[in-house]
């Protein structure tokens, strides 16, 4: 039976809170900011036009330049480092062991924990003097650990393992995807003698590369705005030569700091613009490597 | 040794040296969380004279007073109260949670059942929606807020959960489009209205779909420091999560075990919501990207 027409009226009713949402809170806001972008805006006085100053600006801001490079990097590490050892995780996580779901549970329990209470810990694990990484590389021999946070060298290092320790949402989803392809293909790939190396690289990763494809985008897109990590760990003290100062802390800074709202505004416009690159970037490189099953 | 065993056991030995990695700071924090202040530094892996001292000071109920045997101080009054904290996140939450519960299933019902021209239109956007990142509109939204003079209230906090949110909407709708049709069908033969079949058919059905949006939601507000940090002035009204940075960023103000004690009793309510509701964690992790 086909489902019978409804007006408009109906359809706008039930899924108003949605439009309303979208008109209030983001396209109105979204129009708002894009102007702003255009303005000087000191938050206190009202909005003047200039044009495309505040764009042009970002061509010569040195600090703009730093923290797009950190955020290049952190994104760069982060991203790669993040995806390999999730799919080695997953894979680990998917032989079946006694006590299985129990390790499942151990390496997702971290994802749960809320960044400023993670920053904490972390702070304190990696405090130069006392804090475990430092006293146990000692206790192995390592006479001068690293600094960890405080040095400039090891600080960026610091927080790509502590994005480490997040992993566990990528690990459930690489689960769910290994657990998704068809146990003949193994016994297919067995059976032309294809070595364990060879069935990971021929059917495991192909058979799990859409995943591998949305968590790198996911990646892409939060790597790009992480904050909240790096303003606890960092924000009491300048950080080591400002190398863990990032894209979203800058433009959080010029808003609410140094009240430059056209500034920051430009700043948003440009990340959002970055993001949707990269993403559409991805998207066409992995046209050739990315398997669908059945599409 | 036959090469399964071995195979076998390398498997529990990575297994089990992934555990301990991944626990090991938890356990940590709540190590040197029941240490007294002057066995911080030292390196035991469990403290010597355990003791709650350092959950007092947080804790608010009792902003006490010097403690002779073990020369704990309190956190200065006022600096971090866990239990007035504790209640501003909580209200923040309950009140979102509804709204978003709300909003985001009613839309959601509309997108799934209802056949209104532009309707996948609509729904294209609302998807790509979820693409823009919010400091995008950072700025014009504190604006808006402080046009209402809702600057330093909960209200930015909470009320946009009343619009619903693009994830949620898309997550609803997709498990109401895999439940049968013919439950509202012959409901409305009977003179069921499509308010009724939404209320008394699908939202009943939907509560495993339910508890994964509020789960996350939950973990969402517990979690957001960016909201609070741009809307919250006083420190009465401070969530935990804000309330954590402040203390923190007082550094050198606060030994390191009541800064832990206090992370301990933040991550507490999660992971006994985890033990609690393991599955409809890893069920909800597990849906978004596969179907994302």
């Amino acid at each position: 039976m086909r489902p019978a027409r409804h007006s408009l009226f109906t359809g706008l009713l039930w899924t108003a809170p949605w439009w309303l949402g979208f008109l209030l809170l983001l396209a109105g806001p979204m129009v708002i900011s894009l102007y702003i972008s255009f303005c000087d805006y000191p938050l206190l006085q009202p909005p003047v036009f200039v044009g495309l100053a505040n764009y042009q600006q970002l061509v010569h801001d040195a600090v703009f330049h730093k923290a797009v490079w950190n955020t290049v990097i952190y994104a760069s590490t982060a991203i790669p480092v993040g995806t390999v050892l999730a799919v080695l995780l997953a894979i680990l996580l998917n032989q079946r062991v006694r006590g299985q779901a129990f390790f499942r549970a151990c390496i997702f329990v971290p994802t749960i924990v809320p960044l400023v209470a993670a920053g904490v810990v972390w702070m304190w694990m990696m405090n130069p003097e006392y804090g475990l990484l430092s006293t146990s590389l000692r206790t192995v021999g390592v006479a001068q650990p690293p600094l960890w946070l405080e040095s400039p060298r090891w600080a960026m290092v610091s927080l790509v393992l502590v994005s480490l320790w997040f992993i566990g949402s990528p690990v459930v989803i690489y689960l769910a995807g290994l657990q998704e392809i068809p146990e003949e293909l193994y016994e297919a790939a067995k059976l032309d003698g294809a070595s364990a190396s060879r069935q990971l690289w021929h059917v495991t990763l192909p058979g799990i590369s859409p995943v591998i494809l949305f968590n790198v985008i996911m990646g892409i897109i939060t790597s790009w705005q992480v904050f909240a990590l790096p303003y606890m760990m960092w924000r009491t003290r300048p950080g080591p030569d400002r190398v863990t100062y990032f894209y979203t802390m800058y433009l959080f800074d010029n808003a609410f700091n140094y009240l430059k709202m056209g500034y920051a505004s430009a700043l948003a416009w440009v990340q959002f613009l970055i993001i949707l690159a990269l993403t559409g970037l991805v998207f066409l490189l992995s046209r050739r490597t990315v398997h669908y099953r059945g599409l | 040794m036959n090469p399964s065993a071995a195979k076998r056991i390398l498997t529990y030995l990575l297994l089990a040296l992934a555990a301990a990695a991944f626990l090991l700071p938890l356990l940590w924090m709540v190590s040197v969380s029941l240490k007294p202040t002057r066995e911080v530094f030292r390196p035991d892996p469990l403290p010597a004279h355990p003791t709650l001292d350092a959950y007092r000071a947080v804790i608010g109920v009792s902003v006490g007073q010097d403690t002779a045997t073990t020369g704990d101080r309190a956190v200065e009054r006022g600096a971090f109260n866990y239990v007035l904290y504790a209640r501003n996140t909580l209200i923040i939450t309950v009140l979102s949670l509804i709204g978003m519960l709300l909003s985001s299933s009613i839309a959601a019902y509309g997108f799934a059942r209802l056949n209104f021209p532009g309707r996948n239109l609509m729904f294209a956007i609302c998807l790509a929606t979820m693409m823009i990142p919010f400091p995008v509109i950072m700025v014009p939204t504190y604006m808006i807020f402080k046009y209402l003079g809702w600057i330093g209230t909960f209200r930015p906090l909470w009320a946009p959960a009343w619009f619903g949110s693009a994830f949620n909407i898309f997550l609803l709708r997709q498990f109401f489009l895999g439940l049968p049709r013919e439950l509202e069908e012959s409901a409305m033969l009977d003179g069921c209205s499509r308010w009724g079949c939404f209320w008394r058919i699908m939202l009943p059905l939907s509560k495993p779909a339910l508890a994964v949006v509020a789960l996350f939601h939950c973990l969402a507000v517990w979690n957001d420091l960016i909201g609070p940090l741009i809307y919250l002035s006083h420190q009465d009204q401070f969530t935990l999560a804000l309330g954590l940075q402040f203390l923190q960023s007082r550094s050198g103000d606060t030994p390191w075990n009541q800064l832990l004690a206090a992370s301990t009793l933040i991550v507490l309510p999660v992971v006994i919501l985890f033990l609690f509701a393991q599955r409809t964690f890893i069920r909800g992790i597990a849906t978004t990207g596969l179907k994302g």
